[in-house]
C-alpha cells in the first residue's frame, strides 16, 4: 500500500492533520503513473504498440502545476489554513474540459493544438477545494464511444485488469487511471454512460449525477441535452466527497440546476432498511440490431453479471432494503436508437464551430476557397468517430427528414423519462427509491474487438443510456469479477436530485461486502508496482 | 409603373438591441464602426470550445417593449434554437435565434401614406445574436479576411412583417414608423449607417386580381431609407418587366449596388441553406410569466402613433404637422415642453418656429437634434416676444440663429443689439415721411399708377427700421401718407 493507493478522504485527514504533506501525497502518485502509464497519448502514433503492459492512461501530465498547487496546500495548511474539502487530493481530468493555460484536446487532432484560455467550473471547483490536478487523461475523441479506442492520441488507455483490453469509454482514462492508483479521483463525463460503464470495466465507482446537478460550462459538448461531468473514484465516500465540491448552480450555465446541494456526507453510512429496490426485466437483456439481417435480436445477459446483480440485491435485502422485483420498463430497448438521433443531432451542430478558422487545427494545404479550406481542414482534423456522427446528425436534423426522426426521439425521450416516474412515483405500484441494475451487458472487451462496428460499440451503453434521457442520476459500483477476472458493475438508478440516497446506498453495500474476497483483488497492472 | 402588376412586399428587420452588455455573455457592447477590433471578445462569444450562453435578461425585456409596443400576442414560453451555417464570422457555425416558437406573433402596426392610416400585420417578433463582421483585404499574390467579432454576440430582434405591403412608399412609412417606434422605447438609435437597423424588403410582383403571389426576390446591404425605396422601385419594375416579357422570376437574394442604382444577384434559392434548426439544448425555455410582461407593458411611454393622434386632437395640428412633431419622442416632448412654458402661444406657431427654422438650423449645422441646444423655455420666450410684438418674425429668426450659435437667451439678444420692434406710430410716421422724401422719383412713379412700388418703398421703409418697426403699422401708416399724396394731386 502506498500513499497513491490510499482513498482520497483518508488523504485530506493526513494532509490537514499534517501526518503526511501534500507534496509527498503528488510524488507519490507520480511516480505511480511513471512506473505503470508508459507513453502518454500522442498523434505520433508509433512506439505505444509496444507498451502492451502500461495504462497509457495521460494525454498530458501538468506534473510542475500540480507540485505548485500540492505546495500551496502546503503551505495554506502550514499557515493555520483550511486549504479545502479536498486538501491535497491529486485528481484526473478527462481531456474533454476545458483547463486554462493547458492543452485541451478533447482527443482529437483538430484541437491538439488548443490552449484553453479559461478553466471549466468543475474543474476551478475542485481546485479551489484543494485539490491537485495531475493532468489530462484519455477518452474517446469527443467522447464518441466506448471503449477509448477511437482517441487521435495512440495509444489508448487500457485497462489495468487485463492490458489487452478497453477500459470501456469514453472516460476510460480515467477509471483506468483510478484503478491504477494515478489519482484517486477523476472527473469525468457522461453522456450514455461513459462514466459508469468504464467505471464497471475498470471495477471502480462512477456516478453520473442529475443532469443540471454538475455544470457544464468549460466541458466541451458532445450531446448537450445529456451531458453530464461527474466523478470517477475507488469509494463511494470519495465519489461523494468529489460530488460535493462539483455539484451547484453556476451562472455561467443556464442548465445548471438551481437547486440546493444536500450534503452527501452527513447521512452517508445511515442505514437503507426500508428502501425499496427495484429489479426490472428490462435490464436484464440486451435488444441489438441484427447484423445478419432486418429487425432486432435479443439475448439475456451473460450469466456471471445477472448473478452479480441478484448477489447485490440478496446483500442490500440483508440490510433490511425491500427488493422489489419486476418492474416494467418497457422503453429500456428504444434508448439507443433515440440516443443515436438526439446524440448526433447535437454533436454535428457543437461540432461545427471546429472550421480551422479562429483556433485548433487549420489544413496546411494552400486553398484559395472558404469551403474547400473547411472540407480539408474537417477532412483531416476529424478522426472517423466525428465524422459518422456528423454524416448522421446532419442528416436526420434536415428539414425534410427531422419531423420522422428528431422529434420523434424526442417523443421517445419523454416516454423513457415515464418509466422511471412510474417507477418512482411515491404513490405508484412500484414506490422504488432505486433501481438496481447490471451496468452493462458484457465485461472489458479486448481491444480491437468491436472497435470499427460504430453501431455494436453503441449497445455498450444500452443499460446506461436510459437514464441520460431521463435526466436522472445513476451511479456505477464494483460488484465482483467475472470467470475471466474481469470486473463487473452494478448499477443503481434514482429520481431526480437522489444523489445522497444513491451514495448512501452503495456505501451500504461497500460496506456489507468489505470483506468478501472478491474486494481484495488487485488489478495486475499493480503487481510488482505496489511492492 | 404599369398597374397590370400588382407588388406584394414584406419586410424583415434586424434591429440590435441597446443593452449594455452581449446576449449571451458579459462583453460590453461596443460601437463596432468605432471600436479597435476584438476587444470586446470573451470566449463566449469567440466560440470557444466548451462555453455556453447565458440569456442576457434585459435583452429579453428591450424584445418584450418592441412586441408589446407592436401589440403581438406573447406566448408564456419561447424558444431558442440553433440556425446552423458555416461562416468565418459566425464563431459557433449556428446562430442562436427562435424559429417555431419565437417571443411574440401576430402584431401590427400603423402607418400614414399619402393614401392614410393603414395597418401593416406583423408576423413574428424573436430573439437571436448578431454576427461579427469580416473584412476582405485586397492583396498581392492573395487576398486575406479579417475578423471582427465585437459585434459577435450582441443581441438583435428580427421583426418580421406580412406581405402587406404594396409601394416603396409604404415600405418607407413602415420602416420608418418602425424605427421611430424603437427609438422611442429606448431599445434602437436607429442609426442605420452604423447598421444597427437593417432592413431586408422581400418584394413579388403578381398580375392584378391574380390570387396567387409571385416569386419572390429579397434585398439586402440597404443601409438608408434612400436605399430601401429606390431598390423596392427598383425591383418593382424589374420583376413586372420580366412578366411582361413572359420570363419567369428567380427566387433569390439580391444586393443594392448604390453606384449603380439596381439591384444585382447575391444567392439563387438552389443555394439557399437547410440550416437544420434544432431546439438550443444550451437555454432552457424562456417563459415569461404575465405578471412580467404586464409590468413591461405598464411601462411602456406614450407611442408615436398614440401621441400623433393626440397632437392632432389636442393642438389642433395638422396631420402633417403633428407627424414631424412626434416622429421622434424628444422633439414631441421639445414642442410639449416649449407649449407649456408659453402658454399663449399658438400651438400652430411653435410647431412651425421647431420645424421650420430650428430643424434649419440643425440641418445648416450637420448635427443631430438637440433638445438643450435651444433650451424649451428659450424658444418658449422667443415665440412669445414675437406673438406681442415685442420683435417681429424675421428679427425672430435671426434672434434665433444667435441663440442656437450662442445658447444665450432670446431677451438678452434683443435687448443688447437694441432689437426691439418699433411701434410707436408717431416714430414709424416719421420714418415713413423721410423715406418719401429721400425717394421723390419713386413716390412720382407710383402716384404715375405704378402701384408694385408700393411693396418697394415699404422695403425702404424696413431698411431704415433696420428691420425693427413693426411691419404691420409701417404697412398702415406707408399706406394712409400715399394716399393722403394721391388726394393731394
Amino acid at each position: 500500500m502506498q500513499l497513491c493507493d490510499l482513498p482520497a478522504y483518508q488523504l485530506v485527514e493526513m494532509i490537514k492533520r499534517r501526518q503526511v504533506s501534500a507534496v509527498e501525497v503528488l510524488e507519490s502518485t507520480l511516480q505511480r503513473i511513471q512506473a505503470v502509464d508508459g507513453l502518454p497519448g500522442s498523434l505520433a502514433a508509433e512506439g505505444g504498440a509496444l507498451e502492451t503492459d502500461k495504462v497509457h492512461a495521460f494525454i498530458t501530465l501538468t506534473a510542475e502545476r500540480a507540485r505548485r498547487q500540492a505546495e500551496q496546500v502546503d503551505e495554506a495548511i502550514r499557515a493555520g489554513e483550511d486549504p479545502g474539502p479536498l486538501a491535497g487530493v491529486p485528481f484526473t481530468v478527462k481531456d474533454i474540459f476545458c483547463v486554462r493555460d493547458t492543452p485541451s484536446t478533447a482527443g482529437s487532432r483538430i484541437l491538439a493544438n488548443f490552449v484553453a484560455p479559461y478553466t471549466a467550473t468543475p474543474v476551478a471547483r475542485m481546485e479551489a477545494a484543494g485539490g491537485v490536478m495531475l493532468g489530462k487523461v484519455n477518452l474517446d475523441e469527443f467522447t464518441y464511444g466506448s471503449s477509448s479506442e477511437s482517441s487521435a492520441f495512440q495509444p489508448s488507455p487500457r485497462n489495468p485488469w487485463d492490458t489487452s483490453r478497453v477500459p470501456g469509454g469514453s472516460s476510460g482514462g480515467c477509471t483506468a487511471a483510478v484503478a491504477a492508483g494515478e489519482g484517486p479521483l477523476s472527473l469525468g463525463t457522461d453522456t450514455a454512460g461513459s462514466i459508469r460503464q468504464p467505471a464497471a470495466f475498470c471495477g471502480v465507482v462512477g456516478m453520473k449525477p442529475t443532469y443540471g446537478r454538475v455544470s457544464r460550462y468549460g466541458l466541451i459538448a458532445f450531446g448537450s441535452s445529456l451531458d453530464c461531468p461527474g466523478p470517477v473514484a475507488h469509494q463511494v465516500r470519495d465519489a461523494a466527497l468529489m460530488l460535493q465540491a462539483i455539484a451547484g448552480r453556476d451562472p455561467r450555465d443556464a442548465t445548471a440546476a438551481n437547486i440546493p446541494v444536500e450534503d452527501y456526507l452527513a447521512r452517508l453510512e445511515e442505514e437503507v432498511r426500508g428502501l425499496r429496490i427495484g429489479l426490472s426485466p428490462d435490464y436484464f437483456r440486451i435488444t441489438y440490431p441484427d447484423p445478419q439481417g432486418e429487425g432486432f435480436r435479443q439475448e439475456p445477459l451473460p450469466a456471471a453479471i445477472s448473478d452479480a446483480v441478484m448477489r447485490a440485491a440478496g446483500r442490500l435485502a440483508e440490510l433490511g432494503a425491500d427488493i422489489v422485483e419486476d418492474v416494467p420498463m418497457p422503453h429500456t430497448r428504444f434508448g439507443i436508437p433515440a440516443y443515436f438521433v438526439i446524440s448526433r443531432v447535437e454533436a454535428a451542430s457543437n461540432l461545427h464551430r471546429y472550421d480551422g478558422v479562429k483556433y485548433g487545427y487549420r489544413t496546411p494545404d494552400y486553398v484559395d476557397d472558404l469551403n474547400e479550406m473547411y472540407r480539408r481542414t474537417r477532412a483531416q482534423g476529424f478522426g472517423p468517430q466525428p465524422k459518422l456522427r456528423i454524416l448522421m446528425g446532419m442528416y436526420v436534423s434536415a428539414a425534410q427528414y427531422s419531423q420522422q426522426y428528431y422529434t420523434l426521439a424526442l417523443r421517445v425521450r419523454t416516454l423513457i423519462r415515464g418509466d422511471f416516474e412510474a417507477a418512482f412515483d411515491p404513490a405508484g405500484r412500484y414506490r422504488l427509491h432505486a433501481l438496481l441494475t447490471p451496468t452493462t451487458p458484457t465485461t472489458a472487451f479486448p481491444i480491437g474487438d468491436v472497435y470499427g462496428d460504430s453501431v455494436l460499440m453503441q449497445y455498450a451503453d444500452q443499460l446506461t443510456v436510459p437514464a441520460n434521457h431521463a435526466g436522472i442520476p445513476g451511479i456505477s459500483l464494483p460488484a465482483g469479477f467475472d470467470e475471466a477476472g474481469l470486473p463487473i458493475g452494478v448499477q443503481l438508478l434514482g429520481p431526480d436530485f437522489s444523489e445522497a440516497l444513491l451514495l448512501r446506498l452503495g456505501r451500504a453495500f461497500e460496506m456489507v461486502t468489505a470483506e468478501d474476497a472478491w474486494r481484495q483483488r488487485q488489478p495486475p497492472v499493480l503487481n510488482g508496482v505496489r511492492g | 409603373m404599369n398597374t397590370a402588376y400588382e407588388p406584394t412586399i414584406g419586410l424583415e428587420i434586424h434591429a440590435e438591441l441597446a443593452t449594455s452588455s452581449k446576449m449571451f455573455c458579459a462583453c460590453t457592447v461596443v460601437d463596432s464602426t468605432q471600436a479597435e477590433p476584438n476587444i470586446a471578445v470573451c470566449p463566449v462569444c469567440a466560440g470557444m470550445p466548451g462555453v455556453l450562453p447565458v440569456l442576457n435578461q434585459r435583452a429579453v425585456e428591450f424584445g418584450l417593449r418592441v412586441a408589446l409596443a407592436l401589440e403581438c400576442e406573447i406566448p408564456p414560453t419561447s424558444i431558442f434554437a440553433r440556425k446552423n451555417y458555416f461562416y468565418p464570422d459566425l464563431p459557433k457555425g449556428y446562430q442562436i435565434s427562435q424559429y417555431d416558437q419565437p417571443l411574440a406573433r401576430n402584431g401590427r402596426l400603423a402607418i400614414l401614406t399619402s393614401q392614410g392610416e393603414r395597418l401593416i400585420r406583423v408576423r413574428r417578433v424573436h430573439l437571436e445574436e448578431d454576427t461579427g463582421k469580416l473584412t476582405h483585404v485586397a492583396a498581392e499574390g492573395g487576398g486575406y479576411s479579417l475578423i471582427d467579432l465585437n459585434r459577435a454576440g450582441v443581441p438583435l430582434l428580427e421583426i418580421v412583417s406580412e406581405p402587406d405591403l404594396h409601394t416603396a412608399e409604404e415600405v418607407r412609412a413602415y420602416a420608418m414608423a418602425l424605427r421611430s417606434l424603437l427609438r422611442y422605447l429606448g431599445v434602437n438609435s436607429g442609426d442605420m449607417q452604423k447598421g444597427v437597423l437593417r432592413i431586408e424588403p422581400n418584394i413579388s410582383v403578381r398580375p392584378a386580381g391574380s390570387q396567387e403571389l409571385g416569386t419572390r426576390s429579397e434585398i439586402k446591404n440597404l443601409n438608408s431609407f434612400r436605399a430601401l425605396e429606390r431598390s423596392v422601385d427598383f425591383e418593382i419594375r424589374r420583376q413586372s418587366e420580366l412578366l411582361r416579357q413572359g420570363k419567369p422570376v428567380v427566387q433569390e437574394t439580391r444586393g443594392w449596388d448604390e453606384a449603380a442604382d439596381a439591384t444585382v444577384p447575391q444567392r439563387s434559392k438552389e443555394e439557399a441553406h437547410d440550416y437544420r434548426y434544432f431546439p438550443e439544448p444550451d437555454l432552457p425555455p424562456l417563459a415569461l410569466d404575465p405578471g412580467r410582461v404586464e409590468q413591461v407593458r405598464g411601462r411602456l411611454p406614450e407611442l408615436p402613433i398614440a401621441r400623433l393622434r393626440r397632437f392632432q386632437e389636442q393642438y389642433g395640428l395638422n396631420a402633417y404637422d403633428a407627424q414631424v412633431l412626434t416622429a421622434e419622442m424628444e422633439v414631441a416632448d421639445y414642442f410639449e415642453a416649449a407649449l407649456a412654458a408659453a402658454p399663449g402661444a399658438a400651438p400652430k406657431s411653435l410647431a412651425n418656429w421647431i420645424t421650420g427654422e430650428l430643424f434649419a438650423l440643425t440641418n445648416q449645422a450637420g448635427v443631430e437634434f438637440d433638445p438643450q441646444r435651444v433650451p424649451a423655455q428659450a424658444l418658449a420666450g422667443l415665440v412669445q416676444m414675437v406673438a406681442s410684438g415685442a420683435i417681429n418674425q424675421s428679427t425672430g429668426k435671426a434672434v434665433l440663429a444667435e441663440m442656437f450659435r450662442s445658447g444665450r437667451p432670446a431677451a438678452q439678444i434683443v435687448a443688447e443689439r437694441g432689437l426691439e420692434q418699433i411701434s410707436d406710430r408717431g416714430k414709424i410716421a416719421s420714418l415713413v415721411r423721410e423715406t418719401l422724401e429721400a425717394h421723390p422719383q419713386q413716390v412720382k412713379a407710383y402716384l404715375n399708377g405704378k402701384e408694385t412700388l408700393a411693396r418697394w418703398l415699404f422695403g425702404q421703409v424696413m431698411r431704415a427700421a433696420q428691420g425693427q418697426a413693426n411691419p404691420l403699422v409701417v404697412q398702415e401708416e406707408l399706406e394712409g401718407q400715399l394716399q393722403r399724396l394721391k388726394k393731394a394731386r
